[in-house]
């Protein structure tokens, strides 16, 4: 059987669990900066580093951010919630125990809309979003590799300690590398477009595991999952869940069995290897962290943030699609680009040509922007002048050759490209009798190639098209010249 | 003998510029020097840094203007070691603390010194506050000022034998099944425990944090009130401190209890504790009832669960806050092969037998299959108790009873583990309330075998926030029958 009939014998189940740092002025448990990076060990405080004595105070903003995601997620916001205390012992972890949610998450259910690139949506459930405290971090020296295994000491820094941590759990409901990416990309975007997260996966703000099994195609129930850890960017998420299905089904179909374990995943070597078998069921003695008060959130909180949500990427991309009729290629290259999308938008708002206006803020004008690596948001050229010059080429008052030039002149300062027009008489000339004049006296001065073409080199019109348009200095209407100058050689 | 005056004569004669807090400090500084060997209430000192504090308070009281709304200024006032000062050494009578000094005030700390307060000396204490007698601590033991073969109570041991030696005006304990209330009975002082979450425990080192509580040991009812005055009220820093504003109490302390109902609770009968100690509190019920109060028979029927439910969720919530020293930031650290036999290096020699007790015990509590059979019950059981005083003071305004079974007991008199947490029987049921509550002296005896006699106290316990009245009516009780100047501490002999 080839690989393609044993992978179609198959279908893989994929959850996906996502750490996300929230963005906020200070931590999660005291007043210490929440930013990345800095000396080791200059974001800390008696809270944060768990002196003797000192107790956390939850941060409010937060608390709203998570309920901010779990509503654009369609999740429930539960009336009640609270924190509990994880314990397990652990050098970065100040306190040895985790400040987290354990039965009363702030938000339950809800569901990840998605898109592929080929524009389909789908859907996967989430089964809860909890709000905790990050650890620090700890760095191991003398092993040669960066692993604690053989190192001689350990160093912590704590400045990530107590950054409040969202914690996002799926159903197992994704089956390809490709949707868990989709699905990883809908949630980052759509954590960005909330304002509540960088989401960057190499700074570490965000992270993923990937629980993957594997069950004969048209079962329903699970097979054994393996969890796969230190994947560090989407590319690896994908290389790593493709990975580990192939190799699940290697084992299956060469009559093993699976093993319930943890995976680490290796960029280098393109592989997974097993970090630790089977869970020893770890006992975290969750209980209610007596230090915090039980949350209440009110149906008037919930309303606030409710309200105060913006559009999301996934209906921004349906309007897109479907309205605008983007591809699905550049609807998404709008919506990873917001300052280019809003951009767009009031071009769009504008000139009432959704169209031209992506044409143009897609084509030319972020040519301009690559060439000159400036932002088209932000350039000279407002978008209310590029709506004036999409008037100018959809009424036909100037061809796509002068539009180009005017837009590289307003690029650089230019401003309203319909004074330019006016001032310098750039209008397009329809006149048959002005182009008339150009065709002819592009004819005269042309014998060879005229020549050509009457002895069947028909491939010259184009240069002789060119001419003609050289001598309009780009006014004259293309399709008038052409049909003008078909006419003449034919004659 | 400034160091053995009131906090209202000190501010009196600060105030007038008859005396000088350097004078007042000095005085303590000297006791401790000719008393603490003997008791050994005090783990260190700073003279030097008490002694520039009353300074900077003389430089205030020199000018009537700058020392205006600071009603502790000049007051010496000692700190049991569980209480976080910035600069002093802090180490919760255990070794696992090592070298440590804390970088930052406890919130009460703070207010106290912003009214005025010279913070000055560590006291000793059980170790991380489990035990009722001060012998758990790993840094020696405390004697009780009015007979040195017996302990001083606990946790707060040190806080009450410091302020019974005469060695500070007043001192900090902390409270979390009986801590303060049972040393204060033991060494003839008021102990107070103030309503859960009405003094910050930002700064306290957490043995159980649902129960923990701040409050002063004090030779007077009015001292108590004075310092419940100035640490009391809510910190942005403890999300379980209380938000509503704080009553004064200083200023409604009553000399008669004519028109309050007192519940004598008829579960804890007194006869149980021997012939003497009931006579003590006959006489001291009948005392509150020639004041005026109406003696009302109440019912607390889950009293008698509250030690079990106690030792489940203390142990619980201390299995996780003393988690937190495990070598790796601060404190002792014994280094082994790797991190996980440093902990277990660390913690088996940084903690005592009694802290390692109730870690296990509560650990267990926690565990997975347990968890709903201990601890959930416990917190069920906890609202029970909770739900019965409530009941109760819907017949009465406070609840009198024993501050503990029996007065002072000689050291090693309760090596039973089991013994000694039945020393918090009757303290257990506020605490797991968090009603307000304090032990005022209510007569003495000389226990069998006792050459000295012994102070005995009353326990009030009032509704939540009900310390304006439980302050105003032990002041009332304290004044009419003056126990407590009834006989002076063995100390003070020795040293004379």
């Amino acid at each position: 059987m080839s690989q393609t009939l044993v992978e179609r014998k198959y279908q893989a189940v994929i959850g996906i669990e996502c750490h996300v740092e929230l963005k906020t002025a200070t931590k999660m448990f005291c007043g210490c900066a929440n930013e990345f990076g800095g000396e080791p060990n200059t974001k800390v405080c008696p809270v944060c580093l768990g002196m003797p004595g000192a107790l956390p105070v939850a941060n409010g903003v937060a608390i709203e951010h998570v309920i901010a995601a779990g509503l654009a997620f369609g999740a429930q916001i539960p009336a009640f919630s609270k924190f509990d205390r994880k314990n397990y012992f652990y050098p970065d972890m100040p306190k040895d125990y985790q400040i987290s949610q354990y039965d009363m998450p702030l938000t339950l259910g809800g569901e990840v809309k998605f898109w592929r690139e080929d524009g389909t949506m789908s859907a996967c459930r989430l089964v809860r979003i909890h709000l905790e405290e990050d650890t620090g971090k700890s760095t191991h020296a003398g092993s040669g590799d960066g692993r604690i295994a053989g190192s001689a000491y350990s160093l912590v820094d704590f400045n990530r300690a107590g950054v409040p941590l969202m914690e996002c759990v799926s159903e197992p409901e994704i089956h390809s590398a490709e949707d868990a990416v989709a699905y990883l990309e809908a949630l980052r975007r759509t954590l960005l477009q909330l304002g509540v997260s960088d989401v960057k996966m190499e700074e570490g703000s965000l992270r993923c595991d990937a629980n993957v099994s594997i069950r004969p195609a048209g079962a329903t129930d699970l097979g054994t999952k393996t969890e796969i850890k230190n994947m560090n960017s989407f590319r690896s998420v994908h290389r790593a869940i493709e990975t580990e299905i192939a190799r699940q089904i290697d084992i299956v179909e060469s009559g093993g069995r699976i093993v319930q374990e943890t995976r680490g995943w290796d960029e280098q070597k393109g592989d997974t290897h097993s970090m630790r078998s089977k869970e020893l069921a770890h006992d975290y003695r969750y209980f209610p962290d007596p230090d915090l008060v039980p949350l209440e959130i009110s149906p008037d909180t919930v309303e606030r943030i409710r309200a105060s949500l913006p559009e999301l990427p996934w209906q921004r991309f349906e309007r897109y699609t479907a309205k605008y009729g983007l591809e699905p290629k550049q609807a998404t290259q709008l919506i990873d680009n917001a300052a280019l999308a809003d951009y767009f938008e009031r071009v769009v708002t504008a000139s009432n040509h959704p169209q031209q206006s992506k044409n143009f803020v897609l084509g030319e004008l972020s040519r301009l922007a690559n060439e000159t690596q400036t932002p088209v948001a932000g350039s000279k050229v407002s978008p209310e002048h590029l709506a004036e010059l999409i008037a100018l080429v959809e009424a036909k008052t100037i061809n796509s050759k002068i539009a180009k030039e005017l837009l590289a002149r307003m690029w650089d300062g230019a401003g309203s490209p319909k004074s330019l027009v006016e001032k310098e008489g750039l209008a397009q000339t329809s006149d048959p009798s002005a182009i008339e004049k150009f065709v002819d006296e592009v004819i005269a001065a042309n014998e060879k190639v005229v020549a050509d073409y009457k002895a069947g080199k028909t491939n010259v019109a184009g240069f002789l098209v060119g001419q003609v348009m050289k001598a309009s200095r780009g006014k004259a209407d293309p399709a008038l010249v052409n049909e003008l100058l078909q006419r003449k050689l034919s004659s | 003998m400034l160091n053995q005056l009131t906090i209202s004569e000190l501010t009196g004669k600060l105030a007038s510029r008859e005396v000088c807090s350097r004078e007042v400090v000095q005085a303590c500084l000297d006791q401790i020097k000719r008393v603490d060997k003997q008791i050994h209430a005090f783990l260190s000192h700073d003279d030097v840094d008490a002694l520039a504090q009353a300074d900077a308070a003389d430089k205030l009281l020199a000018n009537s203007a700058k020392a205006a709304g600071k009603p502790l200024l000049g007051v010496p006032i000692a700190v049991k070691d569980v209480l976080a000062v910035k600069g002093q050494p802090l180490n919760c009578g255990s070794k696992i603390l090592g070298k440590f000094v804390s970088p930052y005030d406890a919130t009460a700390i703070e207010k106290l010194k912003a009214a005025g307060a010279i913070i000055f000396g560590r006291l000793n204490m059980d170790e991380f506050a489990m035990g009722s007698s001060c012998e758990n601590s790993a840094l020696g033991v405390t004697r009780n000022p009015y007979d040195l073969e017996r302990v001083p109570g606990g946790s707060s041991g040190g806080s009450a034998a410091a302020v019974a030696a005469f060695e500070a005006a007043v001192a900090l304990g902390s409270d979390t099944g009986g801590s303060i209330r049972e040393p204060g009975a033991f060494c003839n002082l008021i102990g107070f425990k103030p309503t859960y979450g009405r003094v910050s425990r930002y700064g306290l080192i957490a043995f159980a944090s649902s129960l923990d509580q701040i409050g002063p040991l004090t030779r007077t009812v009015e001292d108590a009130a004075l310092v419940y005055d100035a640490m009391a009220g809510h910190d942005p820093m403890d999300s379980t401190s209380i938000s509503s504003a704080v009553e004064p109490t200083a200023n409604g302390l009553l000399e008669s209890l004519s028109g309050l109902k007192i519940g004598i609770v008829r579960q804890f009968d007194t006869r149980e504790l021997g012939e003497d100690i009931d006579e003590v509190y006959d006489r001291a019920y009948h005392d509150l009832q020639a004041l005026g109060a109406e003696l009302h028979d109440v019912s607390l029927p889950t009293a008698d669960y509250g030690l079990a439910t106690y030792y489940l969720i203390a142990p619980a919530e201390c299995s996780s806050n003393l988690a937190r020293f495990d070598g790796v930031r601060y404190g002792l650290r014994v280094d082994d092969k790797d991190v996980q036999a440093m902990y277990e290096q660390t913690r088996a020699a940084g903690f005592g037998p009694e802290v390692k007790r109730r870690i296990l015990i509560g650990t267990y509590a926690l565990s997975s299959g347990y968890y709903d059979a201990y601890y959930v019950r416990a917190q069920k059981a906890r609202t029970l108790v909770a739900r019965d005083f409530e009941k109760a003071f819907e017949d009465c305004d406070l609840i009198a009873c024993p501050a503990a079974s029996s007065p002072a007991f000689t050291f090693n008199a309760k090596s039973d583990p089991y013994s000694m947490y039945m020393m918090d029987y009757y303290t257990i049921p506020m605490s797991l309330a968090g009603l307000p509550a304090l032990s005022v002296p209510c007569g003495w005896v000389t226990p069998p075998g006792g050459t000295r006699p012994l102070p005995m106290g009353l326990q009030l316990c009032a509704p939540i926030f009900g310390e304006k009245l439980l302050l105003g009516a032990a002041h009332a009780y304290e004044r009419a029958t003056g126990h407590a100047s009834k006989h002076k501490p063995q100390v003070s002999e020795v040293s004379a």
